[in-house]
Formats: structure tokens, sequence, C-alpha cells
């Protein structure tokens, strides 16, 4: 028994490394998957790093430099390289900013929706018929509703600030999760080595977190970079509505909201922080899309 | 068959009740007193306070106030709202058409770019404008349609002035409301240029709303007609001598469209929460902004009643799509 | 003159390891009204050289032939839309898995009259008469209903009737028959084949009958090619082939028949065939052949005469008195 499991322990971590490998082989030949981490990488480090980065506090309002022009424009300067806003504040210390708001929303989002979700589909996915009956038919409700009205109505009642937006945004991407580690794990149990781990005695919790959890996870890491990028979207759409983030905070959709009424007058107060969320968005789908790929065994075959 | 539609509709009941303690619930779990909070800051007497206390019926135990709610939900009466006094299920059916025209016209765009667009890109696999294609498809996918629209709007109604801003129509024209939609009422009115400005009103509002569905079902098409195309029956139709535009675009697309139609049914609720943002920017007087603005306004009888009858109207839908999955799906229909 | 004649003809895929070569030197002729099978494991490239024939690789395949002619023209320089006007009329094909090759989204009817629609003038009621009446000849009891009948409906063996209905409905020169029986169950077998080879002589046309199955072969082939992995071996008329096979590879397949078992342990041809990295440089059946040496290890192999049976081998068995050995 004792020879077993300490050949198990000497077999897993070189099993792990080739895996690891072979993830890394298909995911390195999607060109634009490795852009997307880059990108994403770089987000990140801005995100960390934003008060090294930033030239100026992102909230400091420059008197009599309002809605100065990018530099390459007639009337811009150095100083403010992107330009500045209405009330005088360097929109690029502002974006660097904004990254950090959006990387916050999309790590919290995704922790809290992914570790609920899962928890619930994996109890729906074990649970006698009348449980998972009523997990699922939870999920149903939250799901007939359109995510972002939810989201708006909750942020309404709960206040709005940007906690309370991240919240709600979790509680409306989570039903994702229920239903994918359900799906999985009704998938998984039915196979040989579950039944192989009961036989041997596991307990239930192990079962469920240490058998059959370990083998639901592709999916799973799919959805969460792609939750990841339709958190910070609706984030960014709740605080240009007005019930996200709440000004001065530089968050970008705030930012947007701010800018509207000189769409045409400032065209870079309008654009640089959509660009910003696009560019961000994109990087982390491009991922997204090769982490499918490099972990769908279906694909893998050619 | 019979028994699949029977068994879709068992599960519909018991969403139904959940949605209604949803939007019944989030007047009553809000902390502090939801007739304060409505008047804000205007402020109320003690008389209009017991007024509304009773119209409400908060002076009532919870689960009566939810039996009249359930039963004056079934009956068709979902309050009246703070604000205009009006009934809600009338506001909603005044201001409904108004989205389902923006809807459907930004679903046609989609389908009818997004389609064809699949299609080639699955047929011209691995090349140039595959890729392009694909490309393209995912910055739609991932775009802020808010920002969008803004963009949009600098470039096309800013620079070079071809569209309107916001509204559905230009200001001066003025007709009855026959069927709620701009396009039939403006050709109805038979006032010159009217329909033309209709058209216009809807374009931007279209394309935005379009953005998504459209990156969707490129990706979606594009995808399913791969899986196909290395069917055994492709082979099979091709070894008959067959076109390949026959080929592809009846023997291929044919059995592509099956997972497509469900991803369009599906993208209801995609397309009403982006109502929600394409009708505030461009003003379109349609449930999404009747939505926010009630939101805004804490019109909560509206925002109650709105939210059933959204979420109502996504279930409806998502159940006709999964019917019609059955039906079309020749393997399901079969049992 | 032959009604298909193939002459060195190589397929080679592109794939994400490199290049792999399907099809090597493959010589084919087939005459009017003959029977051919082509014989050979899974992987021995009998199904992709008659694919590169129909034109119906996917364009990863790369093919190169001396000459690949059908009735007379040339299949190489055809266009697209002038191959097309062959395939499916004179020249057409029957595959494996008759479940999956049929339309799931379209009736039988639909997928039979096609073919009529694509390649003739009848008009709509005259298909559907001779739907009907190619349902008859292929054996489907109640050809009107079953016109109307979507693929799932049918079982494998219908599937597979609808398919040769399909293929045959514009009375071609020759029939591809890849694997027709193999995904059907044993006793269905039998009778698609009593079909085909029935059809075959009702209407004179030829058949080219892909099997891995020799007893198949010996029950309805008239001709036998060999082919292991993308190389023909050996060419006989089926009693020369059963009698006195000349490749051993041939000779090794035919002791493994149980039918033809002479001790009470079956004879097996031990190893595997090989695969994209592992091609030797001699005669590609020398790692598993009993009688190799090092010739058959580097210099491979040439083609013996007819009467040796066209073997693919430097020291041929059985040679009749008289040959020389190439």
């Amino acid at each position: 028994m004792a020879d077993a499991s300490s050949q198990i322990a000497r077999t897993v971590p070189t099993r792990r490394a080739g895996r690891l490998r072979e993830f890394w082989k298909y995911f390195s030949e999607n060109r634009g998957a490795v852009i997307g981490l880059y990108v994403f990488a770089a987000f990140a480090m801005v995100a960390i790093f934003a008060d090294f980065l930033a030239p100026y506090d992102p909230t400091t309002q420059f008197r009599g430099s309002e809605l100065i022009p990018p530099f390459w424009q007639e009337g811009g300067e150095w100083a403010f390289p992107l330009g500045t806003d209405a009330v005088g504040r360097d929109m690029l210390s502002r974006l660097i900013h904004g990254a950090r708001f959006s990387f916050f929303v999309g790590i919290v989002v995704v922790v809290v929706a992914a570790t609920g979700g899962i928890l619930l589909g994996l109890i729906a996915g074990f649970a006698p018929k009348w449980l998972d009956t009523l997990i699922m038919r939870l999920m149903d409700i939250i799901l007939a509703f359109p995510s972002l009205l939810l989201a708006l109505v909750l942020v309404a009642i709960l206040g709005p600030t940007l906690l309370n937006a991240m919240i709600a945004i979790a509680l409306v991407l989570q039903p994702h999760y229920v239903r994918l580690t359900r799906a999985s794990v009704i998938n998984e149990r039915t196979k040989d080595y579950v039944t192989a781990a009961r036989v041997a005695g596991a307990g239930y919790l192990r079962t469920m977190f240490v058998t059959v959890l370990p083998n639901c996870l592709a999916p799973i890491i799919v959805q969460a970079a792609l939750s990841f990028s339709t958190a910070i979207l609706d984030a960014a759409a709740l605080g240009f509505l007005g019930m996200g983030a709440q000004p001065p905070t530089p968050e970008w959709g705030t930012m947007l909201a701010d800018a509207r009424e000189f769409v045409l007058r400032a065209w870079w107060v309008v654009t640089f922080p959509g660009l910003a969320i696009l560019v961000t968005v994109l990087a982390i789908n491009l991922m997204g899309d090769g982490l499918r790929d490099a972990l769908d065994p279906k694909l893998k075959r050619s | 068959m019979l028994r699949y539609v029977l068994a879709r509709l068992l599960t519909f009941i018991p969403t139904f009740i959940g949605v209604t303690i949803v939007s019944f619930g989030f007047i009553r779990v809000l902390p502090g007193d939801p007739i304060i909070v409505m008047a804000g800051e205007r402020g109320l007497s003690e008389e209009r306070y017991q007024e509304y206390v009773e119209r409400f019926g908060f002076d009532q135990p919870l689960w009566k106030q939810f039996w009249d709610y359930l039963t004056g939900v079934l009956q068709g009466d979902l309050g009246q709202s703070f604000v205009t006094n009006r009934n809600v299920w009338d506001e909603f059916f005044t201001l409904f058409p108004a989205t389902l025209e923006l809807s459907l016209c930004a679903i046609i765009f989609s389908v009818l770019v997004g389609l064809p667009a699949g299609v080639i890109a699955a047929v011209y696999r691995g090349k140039f404008f595959d890729r392009a294609l694909m490309s393209t498809a995912l910055v739609g996918y991932s775009m802020p349609i808010f920002w969008w629209a803004l963009l949009l709007i600098i470039v096309f109604s800013g620079n070079l002035g071809w569209t309107p801003v916001s509204g559905r129509i230009g200001l001066m024209y003025f007709f009855d409301d026959v069927t709620g939609f701009m396009l039939i009422d403006s050709l109805i009115s038979g006032q010159e240029g009217a329909f033309w400005s209709a058209v216009q009103h809807l374009i931007l509002p279209s394309i935005v709303l379009g953005t998504i569905p459209l990156a969707v079902i490129a990706r979606q098409t594009r995808s399913a007609m791969l899986e196909v195309l290395s069917e055994d029956y492709i082979r099979t139709a091709r070894a008959k001598g067959l076109r390949p535009a026959r080929v592809n675009g009846l023997h291929a697309l044919r059995n592509a469209l099956i997972p497509v139609i469900t991803v369009i049914g599906l993208s209801v609720g995609t397309l009403l929460a982006g109502a929600i943002l394409t009708e505030t920017i461009f003003s379109w007087p349609g449930i999404g902004k009747w939505m926010v603005d009630s939101i805004f306004r804490r019109d909560y009888p509206v925002v109650q009643g709105g939210l059933l009858l959204i979420a109502l109207m996504v279930m409806i839908v998502n159940l006709t799509v999964d019917i019609l999955y059955g039906l079309i799906n020749p393997k399901i229909r079969k049992r | 003159m032959s009604l298909l004649k193939i002459r060195n003809l190589s397929v080679e895929f592109s794939t994400a390891s490199g290049p792999f070569r399907a099809v090597d030197q493959v010589d084919v002729d087939v005459e009017a009204g003959e029977i051919l099978a082509i014989v050979g494991e899974s992987g021995s490239g009998k199904s992709v050289s008659m694919l590169a024939t129909m034109g119906l690789l996917p364009w990863t395949a790369t093919i190169t032939a001396d000459e690949m002619s059908f009735d007379g023209q040339d299949l190489r320089e055809l266009s697209g839309r002038a191959r097309r006007r062959i395939i499916g009329k004179d020249l057409s094909m029957i595959f494996q898995e008759p479940m999956s090759s049929l339309n799931p989204c379209f009736t039988t009817g639909f997928q039979i009259t096609e073919a009529l629609r694509q390649h003739t003038d009848l008009n709509r009621s005259q298909r559907k008469d001779r739907a009907v009446e190619l349902m008859e000849m292929v054996g489907i009891p109640d050809p009107s209903r079953r016109l109307k009948a979507f693929p799932h409906q049918l079982s494998g063996g219908m599937n597979q009737r609808v398919m040769i209905a399909m293929a045959i409905a514009c009375r071609p020169r020759l029939l591809i028959a890849d694997e027709p029986t193999t995904a059907l169950d044993v006793t269905i077998q039998a009778q698609i084949l009593d079909l085909l080879t029935g059809l075959q002589k009702e209407t004179g046309m030829g058949l080219i009958l892909i099997t891995h199955d020799m007893g198949v072969v010996a029950e309805t082939a008239e001709r036998v090619a060999v082919q292991y992995a993308g190389q023909k071996v050996e060419d006989q008329p089926v009693a020369d082939l059963f009698a006195t096979p000349h490749h051993p590879y041939t000779s090794a397949l035919l002791a493994a028949l149980p039918e033809r078992a002479t001790e009470r342990r079956l004879a097996t041809i031990p190893g595997v065939v090989p695969g994209q990295h592992d091609r030797p440089e001699g005669c590609l059946f020398s790692p598993r052949c009993q009688y190799a040496d090092e010739r058959c290890r580097t210099v491979p192999p040439p083609v013996q005469p007819a009467p040796i049976g066209r073997a693919r081998c430097h020291y041929p068995l059985n040679v009749p008195a008289g040959e020389e050995v190439a």
C-alpha cells in the first residue's frame, strides 16, 4: 500500500509537467492566443504598477489645460501625451489607473462567480434529484433575465458602487459555471475511474473535489477566461450607465459616460477609454479561444 | 415529440413562478422603506405616505401581498407607474414595438451579413479571407457597444452628417401610431420623406445592436460548417457531381443551420441587454430606455413589472427555440 | 482499352508532422464489365487511391500520376466542371458507413433524385418514377413510402441499399464500392454483396470492390489487387491468387484465413504496417517478411511481370517454370 502511494507521488508531478508542456505546444500554435497572452500580461503589469507608470495622479485637475488634444494634433502638448479631459485631468494617467479597476473587477468577479458556480454545480451533479432540480431551476430563473438588466436592477437596489457592480455581475455570470460544472460532473461521474475511487472507499467530498473536479476543469478554465472579459465589459457598461464606479473614479466605462457630451467636440476623451476596453477584452478573448483549442481534446486529433 | 414539448412546458411553470418571486422580491428585500426610497428627495406628506402604503399593499402580510401580485400578473395587472400613474402593462406595450422594430432590424442585419460570412470563411478555411473575417468577428465580439455607438456617431453623424443622432424619426413628421412600427407607420402616413427619415434613424442603432450577434453568428456558422463539411454525407454529395455551391449551400448549410438557429434564438437575452445600452445612447423610446429611466427615477412598480415582462419574453422565446430545434432536427424529431 | 487506367499514382498528404505518402506508385486497370477487388489492411491506401480517382480528396492531398484515364478521358486535366459531369454519372462510388454517408436533413427520395436532376434531363415525375424503379432494383420494399423516409428512420442495410440506388441512378460505367459491407451485420453483408454482383451482371458495369475481407474477395471478384502500405504488391485473377500467391504478404494473408488454417493455432503476420515515420528503406514489407534478407531491407523491390502476379518483390514465391524473375 505504502509502495503504491509513493509511486503515485512520484509519477504525478512528471505527468503534470508533461501535460503542461503539451498544453503549451497547442496553445503556442495559435498565434492570436499568444499575442492575446502578451497583451493581457502587459495589461496586468499596468494594473499592478499603475502608481509608478502614471505620470500624474488620475484625479488631479490642471486648471487652464482642459480638453487638450493628444500630442500629435495641433494644440497638443507632450506634457499630456493623450490629452486631457473636460476638467483638465491627464487622459493617460486616468487610463493607466483604469486598467487597475478593470483588472480588479475581472479577478474578483471570476473568483466569486467561479467558486460559487463550481460549488453549486458539483452539488447539483452529485446531489439527489430534487436538490439538483432545485439548483438548476434557480439558475434558469437567473438566466431568464438579460444579464445587464438584472445587474442594473441589483446595483440600483444595493447602491451604485463598483463593489456592488462586481457582486451583481458575479451573481449574473455564476449560472454559466453551475451549468458547465454540472454537465461535466454528470459526464465524468459514470466513468470507471470514479466508480473505482468509490469502491476504494473514497468519501463523497473526496470523490467530488479530488477525483472528479480536476477532470472537469478544462471547460471551466475556458469559461473563466471568457467571463473575465464579460465582467470587464459589463462593469464598463454599468459605469457608462451611471450604475457602476462613480466619478471621479477613473474607471473606463465611467470615463466614457463623462465624455459623452464631448462626442462631437473632443474625440480623444471618447476614443481612448473605449479603445482600452476593446483591446483588453479582445486580448482576453483571443487567449480564451486559444485556451479552448488547446484544452479541447476533440480538436487535438488533427 | 409531444412528450418533448410537454416536458419543456413543465419546466416552464416553476421558472415562471420563480421569476415572479424574484421581481416581486426586489422591492421587499431592499434596505429601507421602499416608499421613502421611491419618493426620494421629493419627500412625502403623512397622508400621501399612508395612501401609498395601501396602494402597494405594504400593510398586508407578505404572502397576501405576493398572492395579490401573482393574481394581478395573471390578469395582466402589474400596477401603476409611480411617476406617470399609467398602467405598467399599457406602458410596456406602447413602447415594445419600438424595441421590437430595432431588434428585428438588428437581427436581420446580423444574419444577412454573419451567415454568408461564416459560410465563406468555412469554405476557404485557413485562407486569408477566413483569417481576416474571423479576426474582425472577434473584434466585434469583444466590442463595448456603447463605445462603438459613440464612434459611429462621431463618424457618421458628426464628420459625415449622414445620420441623425437620436430618436426614431425627424421632428417635422407627425402621424398617429397605427402599428407602433415606425417603418410601417411612416409609409401609411404617406408623408413625403417620412419613411426615409425613419430608415435613417434606424441604421446606426441597428448596426450597434447587431454587432455582437453578427460576430456570434459568423463564428458559430463557421464552426458548424467546418464540422459538417468533414461529414461523410458531404463526400457523398460531392461524389454525385454536384456543384460546390450546392454542396456547401444546401447539403452543408442545411445541417449547419441547426446550431446556428439555436444560437440566434437564444440571443434574445443578449439582444435585450444590448437594447438597454443602444436605446439609452440613441434616445430610442423603447423598453430598454424605459427600464433605465425607471431605475433612475426609482419607479419601482415599473422596474418590477418590466423585469417580469422582459424575463417572461426571454423565457417564451427560449422555449419556442427549444421546440423549434426539436422540429428542425430530424434526429430529435424521431423520438 | 481499359475502362479505368491508372499508372504510377501517388498521393501525399501534408500533415502537421510532415508529408505522409498514403499511396505509392500504384497501377490500376479495370476493363468494362470486370469485377476488381482491392484488398489490404486499413491504412494500405486502397480507399485513398479511389478517392483520388474520384477527385474527392481534401486540398491537403497532392496527387501525382503518369496516367489517369477513365473511358479515354484524362482525369488529371479535367476542369472541375468537366469532372463533375463524369463523377456521379459514369463513375460513381458508395462508401463504408451508410448511416453517416446519407444527409440526415433530406429524405432518401430527395437524395436519389438529386443525382438524376444533376445528370439527366428527366422531369420531376420521371425522376420520381425512376427513383421508385431504382429502389425496387436494390430490393427496398414499399419504395414509394420509403422515398419520403429520412435516413435515420431506416436500418443500416436499407441505407446502404439507398446509397447503391443513388450510385447506379445514372447507369454508371464503373462503380467503386469502398468497403460496402464493413459497417453492416454479417447477415446483411451477403445480401448487399449479392445485390452488387447481381447489378453488375445486369448492367454490365465495371465494379471495383475495396475490402479487407478475403472471404468477400473469393466470393465476388474476378481479379484481385493486393495493397500494402500504399503500394500494390500483387495483382492476379482471383483463382490464381488463392492457388499460387507470389508475394510473401499475400501468402501470409491467405495463411491467416481461418478457413485455410492447417494448424491448431491461426497463423498471424508479426509486426504492424509501417507508419509515417518508420518506413523501411527497401521493401516496405521486409520488417515483417520471413524471407527478407539484406537486399530486401536496402533495395526497393522491382515489379515482376504479369505471369508472376506483378509482385513487388525480390524473391517472389511459386514462380512458374520457365518464367524469368526480374
